[in-house]
């Protein structure tokens, strides 16, 4: 059963094609950066910050009682700076100085440049790891915050990220959600050429995590997935989200070689025009 | 000498215990203080505190890289985090983790690195940390704190606590003179004058000091004055001391139990090559590894103790003469 109302897909679909139609914009403007990922979790940022998910204030972004958010593969930015400025943390104009000299959107993202950004990240594997410290502080305080872990699948190749899923099931940290991009690529190929995954699933359950498998394209099945994690009481929840890399841009969906580069002009233009026809289903009202 | 010190010490403690002492203590005063381990509780001297506080006590297992990153994690939600392992694993295996997790991040982790040196001794190479102080040292935001016994161990956890940037203290397994005393003076960032004299400087780090405060008594019978600069603290580097004694003194041994690249030596070279230009020795490995054995058979087959820091205060006499 979903939790969401038809109309509220709609306004997460709307938001989700904002915040795609920024990423394009950032990334040909900074002529580098990280495409499919970030698009691919579009709608995942849409419905955490839109849907009624993350408890947070952007006009008070050390609110004490906040949700926390750890974005552990930090090249995918351009979706968090987009969603973040679309919520009211920056203004939307600064967009663009993605990866600009003195910029605050630096090409992976730091902790103190940008409020909202809850940790410096880039390097992978740690991010679980640091959220597994803030869930269990939060419960040392007795505090009622959860912490949100974004992850990729290729950084499950990082031995440390498998540290962080044992400690966190030792410590049965249930105000723990983890959420997984799997999309099946990363900077060389697809995860299961370059390191074979197999089922995340499994291998989560087996470390006594609580599990949840869903589409990540689909606003209602991430919302109640994070419903189901909050309502877990004795571990952790993984919610493995399948997602296609490059979602909504026909030419990039699905393609590893698009994980770690930026559109061209002519990519830009062509993208932005399927982002807004619906891939052509609907006229362009901006041609 | 400074008249707040112990010379000759009479007793022997390890500097890890001051660290054990202290954390216990301090977290009897202070709720917010939270202990993380990678399966070294007792080694690393926090069996005590996880007793006492088996909810604010951490063992990640044997896992580094997650030990510092959890810490990360409890700092940025406001706990005053320790993570302990021994140097040679930490920051030995998680350096990346440290630099972007605690370092960039500006998160006041306390990492404690315990076995720093070849004092580790029968353990042998692997277990020998001499690239720490190096590491840590190039780290923005790091501070590094090698105190040199028992008694300065406390302190320096002590002021850890109280300190609102990241921490990385240097600890030792070996019994050592505890040549400081509860009125010694201990600030981070401050060298102590253990010693003054006026022909040549000795600058030293760790428990390793006590050899040079040997070497100075054995030379002050050849009427040769030696000043003793110690430094808890390799970062920041206390330059101000530094430049009152080398001004004096016109010349420089460093003591150090870890590699001669990098560590204290490196940084007093750096630091005196571009503002006071002296010549100087340093003491301490030079480009090996370690092995097994009694500290006092490394520390002579390596040249780090009382009688080769004679020697090198020798050759730099000579050496200073002839120019």
């Amino acid at each position: 059963m979903e939790s969401i109302t038809e109309k509220k897909q709609i306004e997460l679909a709307d938001m989700a094609t904002l915040i795609r139609e920024d990423i394009v914009k950032m990334l040909v403007e900074a002529g580098s950066g990280h495409s499919a990922g970030s698009l691919g979790m579009a709608d995942i940022f849409a419905t955490l910050y839109f849907g009624d998910v993350l408890r947070h204030d952007p006009q008070n972004p050390l609110w004490e009682e906040r949700d926390r958010l750890v974005l552990s593969n930090g090249h995918i930015c351009p979706v968090l700076y987009a969603t973040l400025a679309r919520a009211g943390y920056l203004p939307l104009d600064e967009l663009t100085t993605l990866r600009d000299f003195r910029s605050r959107l630096q090409g992976h993202p730091h902790r103190e440049n940008l409020p909202g950004v809850e940790t410096t990240s880039g390097p992978l594997g740690s991010g679980l790891s640091q959220a597994s410290g803030m869930a269990y502080a939060a419960r040392l305080d007795g505090a009622k915050w959860r912490v949100y872990c974004l992850l990729s699948d290729g950084e499950h190749d990082e031995g440390n990220t498998w540290e962080a899923v044992m400690f966190a099931a030792k410590y049965k940290l249930n105000n723990l959600t983890a959420i997984i991009d799997r999309n099946n690529i990363q900077i060389d190929g697809y995860t299961e050429d370059v390191m074979p995954l197999n089922s995340l699933a499994t291998k989560y359950e087996a470390f006594n995590w609580h599990v949840i498998e869903i589409d990540g394209h689909d606003y209602g099945a991430i919302k109640d997935a994070c419903d189901e994690a909050s309502s877990v009481a004795d571990r952790p929840t993984v919610i493995v989200a399948r997602t296609i890399p490059g979602k909504d841009i026909e030419y990039m969906e699905n393609l590893p070689e698009w994980h770690g580069k930026s559109p061209n002009v002519g990519e830009a233009i062509e993208a932005l025009r399927e982002l807004r026809t619906l891939q052509g289903k609907i006229e362009a009202e901006y041609d | 000498m400074n008249e707040k010190i112990n010379f000759p010490a009479e007793d022997l403690a390890s500097n890890r215990d001051g660290f054990g002492d202290a954390l216990v203590e301090a977290g009897r005063l202070n709720k917010n203080i939270v202990v993380a381990t990678a399966d070294l509780s007792e080694s690393t001297r926090v069996e005590k505190f996880a007793k006492e506080f088996p909810d604010r006590f951490l063992d990640v297992g044997v896992a580094e890289q997650n030990l510092v990153a959890v810490a990360s994690g409890l700092a940025a939600a406001g706990k005053i985090a320790f993570a302990t392992s021994y140097a040679a694993f930490s920051p030995g295996r998680n350096w990346e983790q440290m630099r972007t997790t605690i370092s960039y991040n500006d998160q006041p982790v306390k990492i404690i690195g315990s076995h720093g040196g070849l004092s580790v001794g029968p353990d042998g190479a692997t277990h020998q940390a001499l690239e720490d102080i190096a590491l840590m040292r190039v780290l923005p935001n790091m501070t590094v704190l090698a105190p040199g016994d028992y008694e300065e161990a406390r302190k320096a956890t002590m002021a850890a606590i109280g300190h609102p940037g990241p921490i990385y203290l240097r600890l030792s397994r070996d019994k050592t003179p505890k040549f400081t005393t509860t009125e010694t003076p201990f600030e981070i960032g401050e060298a102590l004058l253990l010693r003054e004299g006026s022909d040549v400087t000795i600058v030293s780090t760790g428990t390793i000091t006590y050899e040079a405060l040997l070497a100075a008594q054995a030379l002050a019978m050849e009427e040769t004055s030696v000043e003793v600069l110690h430094m808890p603290t390799v970062k920041p580097l206390d330059t101000t001391s530094l430049l009152n004694s080398v001004r004096k003194t016109g010349c420089v041994v460093t003591v150090e139990d870890h590699q001669i690249a990098g560590g204290l030596g490196g940084a007093v070279a750096e630091f005196l090559s571009e503002s006071h230009p002296v010549l100087i020795r340093r003491v301490g490995v030079q480009d090996r590894f370690g092995q097994s054995g009694r500290v006092n058979e490394l520390y002579a087959e390596y040249e780090m103790d009382s009688y080769a820091i004679i020697k090198n205060v020798k050759e730099i006499l000579a050496r200073r003469g002839k120019n």
